[in-house]
């Protein structure tokens, strides 16, 4: 019993000393504070989570700043988290993830000294919520605070959409996403649209499976964390006559390039990041990724709040700002560059737009 | 916890007991938060800050609470006040769900069931009670937030007795039937919050229920402290008195204790073993309520982390008996709750606590470890019968 009185006693003056140092708060310094709050992905989900991170890592080595994260593990952490932050007088929070609208929205307005951004999400928006009253849905004049970070998607995924429709041994391609919601269906869009401009531009007719801007409708995963889906969503595909496939459901997408790994009878093209990178093991399979550069996004907002100018509203990443594009097309010719070059261009300078080609 | 009176208890030994009886869970996370410091230092973190910030985290700091009583005299200004306050508040809003939810696999582990499906009865109650709460409107809150609670316990009751049925009538194990309506329970969310339950706009989540439905909040935003912690203490209260006052806790805990001798005392096992996983259900349920009426009022993916799972271990902490689930409920509360700044300041990873409570269970699970390692003499108790084998 001695060992155990020992141990007692050991914790109760660990637990004084526990006390005494830990009322101290936060360190004082001059640094400007980031933190982001990730949403249930986690911060090494290799997609939007791990990419907005890099943005803030990127700014840390050129401008000094301090940055860290927090892991939101289901719903109610995401209020904890920015509450957290605010207690650290962070001076600019990214969160991640239009789940994590209304609570940015409840923390923006509550302080308006902090800077806020989040990622996939813009204000004004109510978050469904039309017949509560007194909730906070707010605009750049409401919440002056807070930047959405939003990017035109569609134009990536159109020029992958080319690049597929080029690059097709059989004359079909298809896509298929996690849930049909906006963020999602926005590079499908672009992906039919991109398609269909191959098919003008060369007299071709190369069909896509998986999805209809006309319909609105398309394949759906109903999740975005099923790897087994991926490889059955490939593989019905691959039967109907595809060999190229664009799965917009984060990791699930990882289980149609194992498919196609696996029987060499088709191509991916990824999301979010470029592939090649952040899952190198696949990158025989892998004909492009569309990219979604939140790093950019987010290092550019960070920027703005070092340079004293940051200014609430609506960021929307583009071709022509870089916020989105597409990483090199495997085995591409010299023409098939060429033409993608020409499209980004005309889709750059308005000449050329994804809903003029879909006749929306 | 003198009440758990076992027959070899005597009178005059339930001081003593009682000190036994709580000596291994303390030493058992006296044990696992050491060998968390160890795991601490090897990832090259400084330990003192870590527990430290871990102890802020889930308190509060004592300084800033001084400050804020001095800003509050002085001015009367409450925000200093509410801030200090709020780790300790957050705690409690995190261990509500765990009392819940803690008191459903006791139960269960009572009467001989291991109920693995209190995280699916926990989604069920949620979205049960997101329905009434935003879908019933104009009636006051006396009436709407009762109605909405019951839901949320109906829906779990339901998704409890199903295998509990299926276990009394078939002997099908509640192991696999429990996990498989997890499963299902979990499948269902995704279409609900997909199709018949979404909100207006393009967000897979739930409206917001409606005020009336809200359990009441103590203080002003941000503090999310609700009338949910209070409710969970009550229920705790009663699944105490129904277990140990009631001919038909007794029943259960015969059943549980020796199903053969139960059946031949004239018990039905049948209308027992449904009952329980009836009302096993129903209080994992109301975790899900007290979570989405009381913190969240919208259930999107991901609603819930796992308290269905980490209920299992902590009603094996509490063993099994209600007041020893609110005491390893708040401990879990208090460490979840903590761990947010502790990661935030410390840079510890979250899933730290994870592994303390990995190891508190195992030490809970396998006692002997802990006997050996402090040198505790066994005294002979009887230990609970947690499941019995497959079929009956």
């Amino acid at each position: 019993m001695k060992k155990l009185y020992f141990v007692i006693a050991a914790l109760i003056v660990a637990s004084l000393v526990l006390t005494a140092c830990g009322g101290g708060g936060a360190a004082s310094s001059d640094a400007i504070k980031v933190g982001q709050v990730t949403d249930l992905g986690g911060i090494d989900d290799k997609s939007f989570n791990a990419t907005a991170y890099a943005g803030a890592e990127k700014a840390v080595a050129d401008f000094g700043v301090e940055a860290k994260y927090l892991e939101s593990t289901q719903q109610s952490d995401y209020n904890k988290n920015i509450q957290q932050f605010i207690d650290e007088d962070t001076d600019l929070i990214v969160t991640v993830g239009f789940l994590l609208g209304v609570d940015t929205a409840v923390a923006a307005k509550a302080n308006p000294e902090t800077y806020f951004a989040i990622v996939d999400y813009s204000y004004p928006d109510c978050f469904g919520t039309d017949f509560v009253e007194g909730q906070t849905c707010g605009s750049a004049t409401e919440l002056p605070n807070v930047l959405g970070l939003t990017f035109a998607t569609d134009q990536a995924g159109f020029l992958a959409g080319y690049a597929a429709a080029a690059s097709t041994q059989t004359g079909k391609v298809a896509t298929f996403g996690g849930i049909n919601i906006p963020p999602v269906t926005i590079f499908m869009i672009g992906f039919e649209a991109g398609v269909k401009y191959y098919n003008e531009q060369n007299d071709a007719n190369v069909e896509v499976l998986g999805w209809s801007t006309a319909a609105s409708d398309g394949s759906f995963t109903g999740n975005f964390d099923s790897l087994d889906d991926g490889r059955s969503f490939a593989e019905s595909f691959v039967q109907e006559g595809a060999d190229i496939i664009m799965p917009v459901a984060g990791p699930v997408g990882l289980g149609s390039a194992a498919y196609c790994q696996e029987t060499g009878s088709c191509k991916i093209i990824g999301v979010d990041t470029d592939w090649t990178v952040s899952s190198p093991e696949y990158t025989d399979v892998i004909l492009t990724s569309v990219m979604k550069n939140m790093n950019i996004a987010v290092y550019d907002t960070i920027k703005s709040v070092v340079d004293g100018n940051f200014a609430g509203g609506v960021y929307l990443g583009t071709l022509a700002n870089g916020g989105v594009g597409i990483s090199a097309v495997a085995g591409a010719s010299a023409e098939l560059n060429a033409e993608i070059e020409a499209a980004a261009a005309a889709l750059s300078d308005g000449s050329l737009t994804v809903n003029g080609v879909l006749g929306q | 916890m003198s009440e758990t009176a076992t027959p070899s208890q005597t009178k005059t030994g339930n001081r003593s007991s009682l000190a036994q009886e709580l000596l291994v869970p303390v030493l058992a996370v006296v044990t696992g938060l050491i060998i968390g410091a160890i795991v601490i230092v090897a990832s090259g973190a400084n330990v003192f800050d870590a527990y430290g910030a871990l102890f802020t985290g889930s308190f509060g700091s004592p300084i800033r609470l001084i400050e804020g009583l001095q800003v509050y005299f002085s001015t009367g200004e409450t925000k200093e006040l509410l801030r200090a306050i709020y780790p300790f508040t957050e705690s409690l809003v995190t261990a509500t769900p765990y009392i819940f939810a803690g008191l459903s696999v006791a139960l269960g582990f009572r009467a001989g069931l291991f109920n693995i499906g209190a995280e699916g009865q926990f989604f069920i109650g949620a979205l049960c009670s997101a329905f009434v709460g935003y879908s019933v409107k104009g009636l006051p809150m006396i009436i709407h937030l009762p109605l909405a609670i019951l839901a949320g316990a109906l829906g779990g009751a339901l998704w409890g007795m199903i295998p509990g049925y299926l276990k009394a009538k078939f002997g099908a194990h509640e192991v696999v039937n429990t996990i498989m309506m997890n499963w299902i329970a979990f499948r269902l969310s995704d279409w609900l919050l997909n199709g018949p339950m979404k909100a207006s706009g393009f967000r897979p989540v739930t409206p917001n229920v409606l005020p009336t439905a809200e359990l009441p909040r103590f203080f002003d935003d941000p503090l999310r402290f609700n009338l949910g912690f209070f409710l969970a203490l009550l229920v705790a209260y009663l699944v105490y008195w129904f277990l140990f006052k009631t001919t038909t806790g007794f029943e259960i805990r015969s059943v549980g204790a020796n199903p053969d001798a139960a059946k031949y005392a004239g018990m039905s096992i049948v209308k027992n073993l449904v009952l329980v996983m009836a009302l096993a259900g129903g209080l994992a349920g109301m975790a899900g309520s007290a979570q989405v009426l009381g913190v969240d009022h919208w259930v999107g993916q991901g609603f819930s982390a796992g308290y269905g799972f980490d209920a299992i271990a902590l009603a094996l902490l509490g063993k099994s008996h209600p007041f020893g689930v609110v005491l390893s409920a708040l401990l879990f509360g208090f460490l979840r709750s903590g761990a947010t700044n502790m990661q935030s300041r410390a840079g510890i990873p979250i899933d730290i606590i994870s592994i303390i409570q990995g190891l508190v269970i195992v030490f809970i699970a396998a006692p002997a470890i802990i006997r050996w390692f402090y040198r505790i003499r066994s005294i002979k108790t009887e230990e609970t019968v947690l499941t019995r084998g497959w079929g009956k």
